[in-house]
C-alpha cells in the first residue's frame, strides 16, 4: 500500500485515503470547438502509459479533497515527489536526476 | 500407544500436562510446549499424510514453517474446520483434533499409493496439462476429482464462530525474527528509544537458540534469550508479537503481520477475545533477521518417512524432548549439521554412521563426533533410503561430487532414521515481494536477498545475511538494529553481548542431489519438492523438454508451487535444472516469492469486515417510521432505501399498484433524502453551472430551480438533476442518489485543475438535509395544514422554491416533480425530520395519505418518460439520444464539458440508438428489462438486434403494460413495431411510441 505525500496536508498518508485520478497535465483544450476529432480524441482517450517515471493526478479523497500531482516509477512504485496542481514536475523521465532512479527501478 | 519415542528428560516441555488430541481418529497425548508435529513424532507417528501425486507415504521431515508433509486439517467441528495447518507450526492443546488431508481409505493402507507405483511412471511432469486439457469442457469434471485426491484441505461449510482483528501500526524499526540475531538487533534498538515492533512466527522467541548445544557466557543459550525478552519487556516502545508471522513485504515499507493469539489454546478463541490479528505496519526501517532454513540432500527413496532434516532432529530432542527414532545415520556437506550427531547420543540413542561428502572434515564437532566414537565415511553420501512406509536401512556409497558419480558400491546400513544437511538456504522471501533479485553466494551456497535499492528500506541481519556463527550473528543483529535506529533519528546506544563459543568450522562442498548409480531417470525417485511430488528426474526431463527458464521450469513441474513456496526444495531444483542444463546456478537465476510467506487465513485477512460490518449501510433519518411501517428494502449504493410498503400481505406487484393509484388520485410521501445534495457558493457559481451542465444558468433567478444534464467530455449523460438559486451566489444542487460522492469529485476535479481562477466551493450537504416529497393532486391542501409557506400556485409557481416553516422546523420546499403531479419537496434539517414526517402522516390521514417506495417512483416517472441515469442510459447515451436537445445549450458561450464531445460526427448520425416508448401489443405483457430487440423476428439466428428494454412496468393508471427502450433511429420510428424474442422462445411484440405515455402536456404538475 503506497504511502503518499500530500503537499496540502503536508502528511504522508495510506494510499486507501486517496484516489488515483489518471495521468496528470492534461489540459483540457482552451477552445475544444476548434479542435478537430483527432485532437479531440488525443485529448480524452490517449494517455502515456511508460515503463518508468510517470506524472500522475491524485486527489486526498478521504483528506482534504485536493488533488495535486504524483511523480512514481511504475516499475518500482516509488513516489519520487508530490506537487501541486499548477506546478511543474522536478523529476522527469528525460531529467539527469532520475535516470538513477530508472535504472534502479530495472531490477525489480 | 505411549509416548515411545519421548526421552526421559529435556526438551522445553512441561511434563506435568499431559494433554490428549486425536490424530485421524486416534487419541494420543502430549505435552504442553509441544507441537503438534513434536507430539505426533513422540508417539512414533510415522505416516501423516500421502503424497500429492504419487500417494506414497510421507512423514514429518522439518521443525518449523518449511515443513512439506505435514500439512493437516484441524477442527473437531464442521464451524472450526482449518485446512492447511502445519502441524510443526501448531501448538499442541488439549482437545485437538487432526487428520491427514488425503490418503484412502486411510493414509496407512492407501489404494492410490497402489495406483502411483504402478502410474508413477505414466505421470510424468506436464502431465495434467498434456492430459486433462482435451476436451476442454471436462476439466471441471477431472478437476473435482484431481482436487480431491491432492489433498488440499478443505474448508468449513459453516460459519466460522471467531472473530478477527486488524490492526494499523506505525515504527521505527520492524525486526522479523526473534532468533540471535533479531533479539540483538531489538536490543540495540530499543535502548535507543525507537519504537520496535519484534515478530516471530513461532511460539516462543529464541529461534535457533531453544535447541542449539552452543552456550552464551559458558550458560545454555536459552537462559540468555529469557535475559533479553525481560529487558525488551521493560522498554515502553518495544511491541513483542510471538506467535507473529510477517508474511507480506509489501510497497513503501508496508508490512503484514499475521498474529496467532488463541490458536494455541484452543480450534475456537475464548469467549470474548480475538483469534488472530493482522497487524498492517509502516515501518521506517525493516530489519530482516528471518534466519535460514537448512537444505536436505537429494537421494532416491529421500520421501520415506523416517528421512528428515539433520536440524530438525536436533530441535525434536533439545527442544521438545522428543527422539523420532532409534539409529540414525546422518549424510552431510557441512560441519554444522554434525550438531545432530552430538544431540542423538546425548539423547542416549545409537549414531550407526556419518556420511560425510567431503573428503577430510576436521571441524570441531566433527573431530568431537570422532572422539565420541561415531563412524565417519568420508567422500561418501547416503545414495538411497531402503524402506516402504519407515527407514529401514540406508546405502552409502563414496561419490565423487564434481563428477556427479557413484565410485564404490558402497554398503547398505541398518537404521530407522536418516537425517540430511545439503547447506542453508537464508530465508529471502520477504527480500522478494516486491521485486527485488536475490544474489547467489558461491561461499554459502545460497541465495541472499539483494538490495533493497530504495524499494525497501531494509537491513538484513544474521543467517538470512549469510552470517553464520553464532558470536558473528549476534554482532550482525546488533549493529543493523543500530544502524536502523541511527537511520529514524535516534543515537545509537551500545552494549555488550554475550559471549559464544569459538568453534573450527571447515568449508562445505558444492552438494545438492546426490549422484546415484543408475541414471537419475532410472533411479529410484529422488524427491526435491516433496509437497508437489517433483523428483530430480522430472526436472531433467523439464530441460530436456526445452523448459529453460526457471520460471518455466517452476510451472511445467510444479517446484515451489502451492503453501510450501519452495521452501525446502528451491535450491536443489535450481541447482538440478543448471547442472542438466550445463549452466552455473547463477546463470540460472532463481524464481521469485510472492505474499504471503505461509498461508493466512481468510478471517485475519476480512478482520471485522464481514457480516453486518461487511460494508457500510447508510439510512435516512426517517428510517424508524420505515421499519415500523412494514417497508421491504432496496439497496442504492450504501443506502437502504423503501422500496415498497406492502399492507396485509401484498405483494410488490399490488403494493406497487395501490401505491401508483393513491400518488395519481390523492397524496403519496416518498423519502427522498437519499438523493446527492451540494450546496455551491461563491460569486462564479453561476458560471460554473454552465460549464459542467449542458443548458443555461444565467437567467436562472433567485427562488427558481431548473433541471440540469450533466454530460462528460464525450458528449455522454453521466448525470442529472435540479438545482436551485437559493442567492445569486449560493445554489444547491441534487444529484442521482448513486452518483453524488462522483458528482462532487467531479466538480472539483474541474475546478482545481481546469478553471482554478472561478471563486466557488462546493460542500456535500447530503446527509444534512433529509427530504419528503409530497406528490398527488391534494398535496397542496396537505401541506398548507403544516406549513405557514403561502402555496398558492402563483405565489409559488412550479419550478421554484419557498422558506418556511414546515411542522414548525426551518424548510426548504421545492416545487419540482419527479411523478407528473402537483409535488412539493420539504427540506429539512436531518434531525428533526422523523418529526416532520411524522406530523405530515398524521396530517395526512384525510387524504389517505400513502408512503410509496422506490418501485413505485419509478414507475410513475417512466409513465411521464422521466429518465433515470444509469438505467435508461449507459455511459453511451447523449442528450439528443434521449430525445432531449431541449436541455442543451448550443449557444452558451463557454463551451461546456461534453459539447464538443456531442458534436463528433458518430454523435450525429440519426442511426444511433435513441429513447423511445414502447406498448406492447398485448397489453397485459409486460417486457423485461434488458430484452434485446430487433425488427425481423423472422430472420435466423444470430439476429440483428436494434437496442433494449431500459424500464418496462405495468401502468396502474393507464391500465396497460408499458416500456422504456433504446431502439436505433427510433425517433423516426414512431408506430413501427419492434419485437422482443426472449429466451424461453416466446415472442413480445410492441409499438414504438412517444416515451411520455401519461399527461404529456404536464398539466397535472401545473396546476
Amino acid at each position: 500500500m503506497l504511502h503518499i505525500f500530500c503537499p496540502y496536508c503536508g502528511e504522508l498518508r495510506s494510499e486507501e485515503e486517496f484516489h488515483a485520478k489518471g495521468q496528470a497535465h492534461i489540459a483540457r483544450p482552451l477552445d475544444p470547438d476548434a479542435c478537430t476529432d483527432a485532437e479531440w480524441g488525443e485529448y480524452m482517450f490517449f494517455r502515456d502509459n511508460p515503463r518508468g517515471i510517470h506524472h500522475e493526478l491524485w486527489v486526498h479523497a478521504a483528506g482534504c479533497r485536493k488533488y495535486f500531482n504524483v511523480t512514481r516509477h511504475t516499475v518500482t512504485y516509488e513516489i519520487l515527489e508530490t506537487y501541486k496542481v499548477g506546478e511543474k514536475p522536478s523529476v522527469t523521465a528525460t531529467g539527469a536526476t532520475d535516470k538513477q532512479a530508472v535504472a534502479e527501478g530495472v531490477t525489480a | 500407544m505411549s509416548q515411545v519415542n519421548r526421552l526421559a528428560k529435556g526438551g522445553r516441555i512441561d511434563r506435568s500436562q499431559a494433554l490428549s488430541f486425536t490424530f485421524n481418529g486416534q487419541d494420543y497425548q502430549g505435552y504442553a510446549g509441544d507441537s503438534l508435529a513434536a507430539a505426533l513424532l513422540a508417539n512414533g507417528v510415522d505416516i501423516v499424510g500421502r503424497s500429492f501425486k504419487y500417494s506414497r507415504p510421507r512423514g514429518i521431515v522439518a521443525a518449523g514453517a518449511e515443513e512439506p508433509n505435514a500439512v493437516l486439517q484441524i477442527g473437531s467441528t464442521e464451524a472450526a474446520q482449518i485446512p492447511n495447518v502445519r502441524a510443526t507450526q501448531q501448538a499442541l492443546y488439549s482437545g485437538l483434533v487432526a487428520s491427514s488431508t488425503n490418503g484412502w481409505p486411510s493414509v496407512n493402507t492407501d489404494l492410490m499409493g497402489i495406483l502411483g507405483k504402478v502410474g508413477g511412471g505414466m505421470m510424468p511432469p506436464g502431465f495434467y496439462y498434456k492430459t486433462f486439457m482435451y476436451p476442454q469442457n471436462l476439466w471441471m469434471t477431472y478437476e473435482k476429482y484431481i482436487r480431491k485426491a491432492a489433498g488440499l484441505g478443505r474448508s468449513p461449510t459453516e460459519v466460522d464462530p471467531d472473530i478477527y482483528d486488524q490492526l494499523n501500526q506505525h515504527c521505527d524499526v520492524l525486526i522479523v525474527g526473534a532468533g540471535p540475531a533479531g533479539l540483538a538487533a531489538a536490543l540495540a534498538a530499543g535502548r535507543s528509544g525507537a519504537r520496535v515492533i519484534l515478530a516471530d512466527e513461532q511460539e516462543e522467541f529464541g529461534g535457533s537458540l531453544l535447541d542449539t548445544r552452543e552456550t552464551l557466557d559458558g550458560k545454555p543459550a536459552a537462559d540468555w534469550v529469557a535475559q533479553a525478552i525481560a529487558e525488551l519487556q521493560k522498554m515502553p516502545e518495544v511491541t513483542l508479537l510471538p506467535r507473529a508471522t510477517v508474511n507480506g513485504y509489501h510497497d513503501h515499507n508496508f508490512l503484514t503481520i499475521h498474529q496467532r493469539l488463541t490458536d494455541h489454546l484452543g480450534e475456537i478463541a475464548p469467549m470474548g477475545q480475538a483469534r488472530q490479528r493482522m497487524h498492517r505496519v509502516r515501518a521506517k526501517r525493516v530489519v530482516l533477521a528471518s534466519g535460514a532454513h537448512e537444505r536436505p540432500l537429494v537421494y532416491a527413496n529421500n520421501d520415506v518417512p523416517g528421512n528428515m532434516l539433520a536440524g530438525a532432529v536436533s530441535t525434536y530432542v533439545r527442544r521438545y524432548g522428543v527422539a523420532p527414532g532409534q539409529e540414525l545415520v546422518l549424510s552431510t556437506n557441512n560441519d554444522y549439521a554434525y550438531r545432530v550427531v552430538l544431540d542423538w547420543l546425548d539423547a542416549g540413542r545409537k549414531v550407526v554412521a556419518v556420511a560425510d561428502a567431503r573428503s577430510n572434515p576436521r571441524g570441531s564437532w566433527v573431530e568431537e563426533a570422532r572422539a565420541r566414537g561415531v563412524r565417519i565415511l568420508t567422500g561418501s553420501a547416503v545414495v538411497e533410503a531402503r524402506g516402504s512406509k519407515r527407514v529401514t536401512g540406508a546405502r552409502i556409497c563414496a561419490i565423487d561430487a564434481k563428477a556427479h558419480k557413484v565410485t564404490s558400491p558402497g554398503e547398505v546400513l541398518d537404521c530407522d532414521l536418516i537425517v540430511s544437511s545439503g547447506g542453508y538456504s537464508p530465508v529471502v522471501h520477504l527480500a522478494s515481494h516486491l521485486g527485488g533479485r536475490p544474489e547467489w553466494r558461491e561461499d554459502i551456497l545460497g541465495f541472499v536477498p539483494g538490495p533493497g535499492n530504495g524499494i525497501q528500506q531494509r537491513i538484513d541481519a544474521g543467517a538470512v545475511n549469510g552470517v553464520f556463527a553464532l558470536g558473528d550473528v549476534l554482532a550482525n543483529g546488533f549493529e543493523a538494529g543500530a544502524k536502523a535506529a541511527a537511520d529514524t533519528g535516534y543515537k545509537a546506544v551500545s552494549g555488550s553481548l554475550p559471549q559464544a563459543e569459538v568453534r573450527q568450522e571447515e568449508p562445505m562442498l558444492t552438494l545438492f542431489q546426490v549422484p546415484h548409480d543408475k541414471s537419475t531417470a532410472r533411479a529410484p525417485k529422488q524427491f526435491v519438492d516433496l509437497q508437489n511430488d517433483v523428483t530430480a528426474a522430472g526436472i531433467e526431463l523439464a530441460t530436456r523438454e526445452g523448459f529453460e527458464s526457471v520460471e518455466h521450469v517452476k510451472r511445467y513441474t510444479a517446484l515451489g508451487f502451492g503453501t510450501d513456496q519452495g521452501k525446502l526444495g528451491n535450491i536443489n531444483g535450481l541447482a538440478i535444472a543448471a547442472r542438466s542444463m550445463g549452466i552455473s546456478i547463477v546463470q540460472m537465476g532463481t524464481t521469485m516469492f510472492r505474499p504471503n510467506y505461509t498461508p493466512v487465513t481468510f478471517g485475519a485477512v476480512a478482520g471485522r469486515h464481514c457480516g453486518e460490518l461487511f460494508d457500510a449501510k447508510r439510512y435516512t433519518a426517517m428510517q424508524a417510521w420505515h421499519l415500523k411501517n412494514g417497508a421491504e428494502f432496496e439497496d442504492v449504493g450504501q443506502w437502504k432505501r423503501p422500496w415498497y410498503f406492502p399492507k396485509n400481505g401484498e405483494d410488490l406487484h399490488a403494493a406497487v399498484a395501490r401505491e401508483c393509484v393513491a400518488v395519481r388520485s390523492s397524496v403519496g410521501i416518498l423519502d427522498a433524502s437519499t438523493l446527492g445534495k451540494i450546496d455551491i457558493q461563491g460569486p462564479d457559481a453561476r458560471e460554473f453551472l454552465n460549464r459542467v451542465y449542458t443548458n443555461a444558468w444565467t437567467k436562472l433567478d433567485v427562488g427558481k430551480a431548473r433541471y440540469g444534464l450533466m454530460c462528460k467530455e464525450d458528449g455522454m449523460v453521466f448525470d442529472d438533476g435540479v438545482t436551485a438559486c437559493l442567492a445569486d451566489n449560493h445554489f444547491v444542487m441534487t444529484t442521482t442518489t448513486g452518483g453524488a460522492a462522483r458528482v462532487l469529485e467531479w466538480l472539483e476535479i474541474y475546478h482545481q485543475t481546469e478553471w482554478p481562477e472561478l471563486k466557488v466551493y462546493f460542500t456535500s450537504v447530503t446527509d444534512h438535509w433529509a427530504t419528503m416529497t409530497l406528490s398527488g393532486p391534494n398535496s397542496r391542501k396537505l401541506l398548507a395544514k403544516v406549513t405557514d409557506i403561502d402555496l398558492d400556485k402563483d405565489a409559488f409557481p412550479f419550478m421554484s422554491w419557498k422558506e418556511g416553516l414546515v411542522g414548525g422546523v426551518p424548510a426548504r420546499v421545492f416545487r419540482i416533480s419527479f411523478t407528473g403531479e402537483l409535488s412539493y419537496e420539504v427540506n429539512v434539517q436531518a434531525d428533526y425530520a422523523l418529526g416532520v414526517w411524522e406530523q405530515i402522516i398524521e396530517a395526512g390521514k384525510e387524504f389517505d395519505l400513502t408512503p410509496y417506495g422506490t418501485e413505485t417512483m419509478h414507475v410513475l416517472r417512466a409513465e411521464k418518460g422521466f429518465i433515470i441515469v444509469g438505467q435508461d442510459t449507459d455511459a453511451s447515451v447523449t442528450p439528443d439520444d434521449l430525445n432531449m436537445g431541449w436541455c442543451v445549450g448550443r449557444t452558451k458561450p463557454f463551451s461546456w464539458i461534453g459539447k464538443r464531445g456531442m458534436n463528433r460526427d458518430d454523435c450525429l448520425r440519426e442511426d444511433r440508438k435513441q429513447l423511445v416508448g414502447l406498448k406492447p401489443v398485448d397489453p397485459n405483457q409486460v417486457l423485461p428489462e434488458g430484452a434485446q430487440l430487433v425488427f425481423d423476428p423472422k430472420q435466423s439466428i444470430p439476429m440483428q438486434m436494434v437496442g433494449h428494454v431500459t424500464s418496462s412496468y405495468m401502468s396502474a393508471a393507464m391500465g396497460y403494460s408499458f416500456a422504456m427502450a433504446v431502439v436505433k433511429g427510433g425517433l423516426k420510428r414512431m408506430g413501427e413495431r419492434v419485437f422482443a424474442p426472449l429466451a424461453d422462445g416466446s415472442l413480445i411484440e410492441a409499438e414504438i411510441c412517444s416515451s411520455v405515455f401519461y399527461d404529456p402536456k404536464g398539466d397535472r404538475q401545473n396546476v
